[in-house]
């Protein structure tokens, strides 16, 4: 096949992503000679900040689209979402290899990222994680393999994938799904740190509810930014259906948090005006509470300019909540240290570097690969 | 087909719901508490006793330089990491906080305005470093096991050739003890080791054989928690015998006994800690978190990851259970039809 003529590659778009992937190359390369201390904010106070709350927590939900389409499409069989299983499996892919790409910048060590294969210890939640990293990274390699054997013409592997891709489908919907809830099992030894209003023995599964409503959300925009940009011609009931998903989970988690603040937290702490308290009601009102009550109505959910709206509302709450675990939750143990946090200019050029990057491969694979062909 | 297809899936969504749910059911209620090493070595801090001195930070910062210390660095061989004030002449060591090059660390409350109680003493010092949890967090969260906790003596020790500088560590120490090399292109975690090295020469804690005044005392931990239980039970103006540098008691020296608070810290905090203190103030004046509880916090962990295998299972189950049932329906469904090939899926 031919790549395609309608989507130009230098666009202003793909110079202003190009700009920013090589500044952001640039303070990746400072980073590696000088370390951690010359390029970012972080200190023993804050050891985890910007980078893993946003580009590794926020990435890899972002990505949970990938493993929900497939998992509609090849174990529901629900037919109607085929047209976009291949955009939603190359964006889960990019969203991991990005996530791969901040976790070896973000470890002390980036030569070292091999250790966990060798050095085995499965009580940590860490080490769990690494490992659902690297079998969910490969079969996503997978899982995208077909597109790049079309485009080549390898009809022989692209048969061999074909004969085995139910079953990758299958084992990534188990790695995916333990894969988020596990990063919410991260937090939960930091018990004494958090507040209460985020820990919670429930976590891992609050992250992995909120991960599947993102993700749905997310296939959604991407979707319907490569119909109006990249002219991939989707139904519009695909979005409808979207809506309504994102909605049932949404609903669903809305149970989960109010049940946690009322039962759990107590409610006068989301109420008693602190940084906290403000922060935790930011995530709620944009991420779930305003998206809910658009999407209830029939005639908004049925309606694309008012889904993409909900949906960028619902893909911040749900970063703004993991950047609230990672960094917010955490707030009052730090300040009682008499320290505090804001990311450095070189962190966000690397954040965004490594997201022009991923959205840059998008473009560059609808471009050549066949990605929108169904 | 009898099967309806709405409810199938119905059916399976439950499932994976209650695998889900199954994940916060756990409880650890079958666990026994942590058994205490059976040559379990610690200290005891009598803050009543301390005066400040910063003798144990200063040759915490020595002993720890020599090679096999937990402050050596090859390429830094013979210097001592000393952090100089920030302004005036580089003539003392003066950490403000522990950091890469800070192990142990004293430091001073004083009680201020209203806070004051008539009866409680106006200030005390309080001496920071790694407590050695019987079940450490630290070393249940790293992915490498570069922080192991040594079977025979509890001490938890830190090799920085496996450590690939990930942090969990800092996240999870609920008394924020591991410190980080952040101005280093090859950090390492840095914290106190309890002198392991000087264990193996037959010396022990430099910061228990360089305290003047017996606040440091270094010894196995069930004599350390028999002598804390001993001190509390002291009555306030007697005099009272106090041991130096070990609670074997070589070296004692004769004291007036003062108000202690009627509470060991690190008996049950965390799980209890080979790091024991007694004080004459609140602990919690004295800097330590107060949602520290007596959780013993890897557990929180264990009962999310001892399901995992399970999840697995269950999950690999469910998906190819629906597959399989989602092609029947579809075959029913096109009777004349021939189901759509695998390759097609692709």
């Amino acid at each position: 096949m031919e790549s395609n003529p309608t989507i130009k590659t230098w666009t202003p778009v793909t110079a202003v992503l190009l700009l920013f992937i090589v500044t952001g190359s640039m303070a990746m390369l400072y980073r590696l000679v000088f370390g951690l201390g010359a390029t970012t904010n972080l200190s023993d106070a804050y050891p985890w900040g910007f980078w893993l709350g946003l580009d590794v927590l926020g990435g890899v939900a972002m990505a949970a689209g990938g493993f929900i389409i497939a998992c509609a499409v090849y174990l529901f069989n629900w037919k109607k979402y085929r047209p976009i299983v291949r955009p939603a499996i190359l964006t889960a892919f990019l969203g991991y290899l990005m996530a791969v790409v901040a976790i070896c910048l973000d470890i002390g060590h980036p030569f070292r990222i091999w250790h966990p294969m060798f050095m085995w210890q499965y009580h940590s939640v860490m080490w769990v994680v690494a490992m659902h990293v690297i079998f969910y990274t490969a079969t996503l390699g997978l899982e995208f393999s077909p597109m790049l054997f079309e485009r080549l013409g390898w009809e022989k592997a692209r048969r061999a994938v074909g004969k085995v891709m139910v079953a990758a489908v299958i084992f990534g919907v188990m790695l995916s799904t333990l894969h988020q809830s596990s990063l919410g099992a991260v937090y939960l030894i930091a018990q004494s740190k958090m507040s209460p209003l985020w820990w919670d023995t429930k976590l891992p599964f609050q992250f992995l509810v909120s991960a599947v409503a993102m993700g749905l959300a997310m296939v959604s925009v991407e979707t319907m930014l490569s119909r109006k940009f990249l002219h991939h011609k989707v139904d519009k009931e695909i979005f409808y259906g979207l809506a309504r998903g994102t909605l049932i989970v949404l609903s669903f988690y809305l149970l989960l948090k109010l049940y946690q603040l009322f039962v759990v937290s107590g409610v006068g702490l989301a109420f008693n005006g602190s940084m906290q308290a403000n922060m935790y009601l930011l995530e709620m009102l944009i991420g779930v509470i305003i998206p809910v009550a658009l999407l209830a109505m029939k005639s908004i959910r049925r309606n694309t300019s008012w889904i993409f709206s909900i949906n960028l509302l619902v893909i911040s709450g749900v970063l703004l909540n993991r950047l609230n675990v990672g960094l917010f939750s955490m707030e009052e143990y730090f300040a009682s240290h008499g320290l505090s946090y804001s990311p450095s200019w070189m962190e966000f050029l690397v954040s965004l570097g490594i997201i022009s990057l991923g959205i840059f491969l998008y473009k560059m694979s609808a471009k050549h690969l066949p990605l929108f062909s169904h | 087909m009898p099967i309806n297809r709405r409810d199938f899936l119905k059916f399976s969504a439950g499932a994976g719901l209650l695998a889900g749910a199954g994940v916060d059911s756990a409880v650890a209620a079958t666990e026994k508490p942590p058994q205490l090493p059976k040559d379990a070595v610690g200290i005891l801090y009598d803050a009543t006793l301390c005066i400040g001195c910063m003798a144990c930070m200063v040759n915490c910062k020595r002993t720890n330089a020599e090679p096999g210390g937990a402050l050596y660095h090859r390429e830094a061989e013979g210097q001592v990491p000393y952090e100089y004030p920030e302004s005036g002449d580089a003539i003392y060591d003066a950490p403000l906080r522990l950091s890469g090059k800070t192990l142990c660390i004293i430091k001073a409350y004083r009680a201020e305005g209203d806070a004051v109680e008539p009866d409680a003493p106006h200030s005390s010092f309080i001496k920071q470093h790694c407590l050695h949890c019987i079940d450490p967090p630290c070393v249940s969260v790293c992915p490498v096991r570069a922080l192991q906790k040594q079977s025979d003596t509890g001490i938890v020790t830190y090799n920085k050739h496996r450590c690939f500088g990930c942090r969990y560590c800092q996240v999870a120490c609920p008394f924020g003890i591991p410190q980080f090399e952040w101005e280093k292109a090859s950090p390492s975690i840095v914290k106190c080791q309890l002198c392991n090295h000087r264990l193996a020469q037959g010396k022990f804690s430099a910061c228990c054989e360089f305290c003047p005044t017996g606040a440091s005392i270094f010894g196995p931990v069930e004599e350390l928690r028999e002598e804390a239980k001993r001190r509390l039970a002291l009555k306030p103006g007697d005099t009272y015998n106090y041991q130096v540098q070990h609670v074997d008691g070589r070296q004692r020296t004769e004291k007036v006994v003062s108000r202690y608070v009627d509470h060991i810290y690190g008996m049950d905090e965390a799980g209890g800690t080979q790091y024991l203190f007694l004080a004459g103030v609140e602990f919690n004046k004295l800097g330590f978190n107060p949602h520290i509880s007596n959780e013993i916090y890897p557990r929180l962990t264990w009962s999310y990851i001892s399901q995992v295998p399970a999840l697995i299972g269950t999950l690999l189950v469910v998906g190819t259970v629906t597959r399989l049932v989602t092609q029947r329906i579809e075959k029913n469904k096109d009777a004349n039809q021939k189901s759509t090939d695998e390759a097609d899926a692709s």
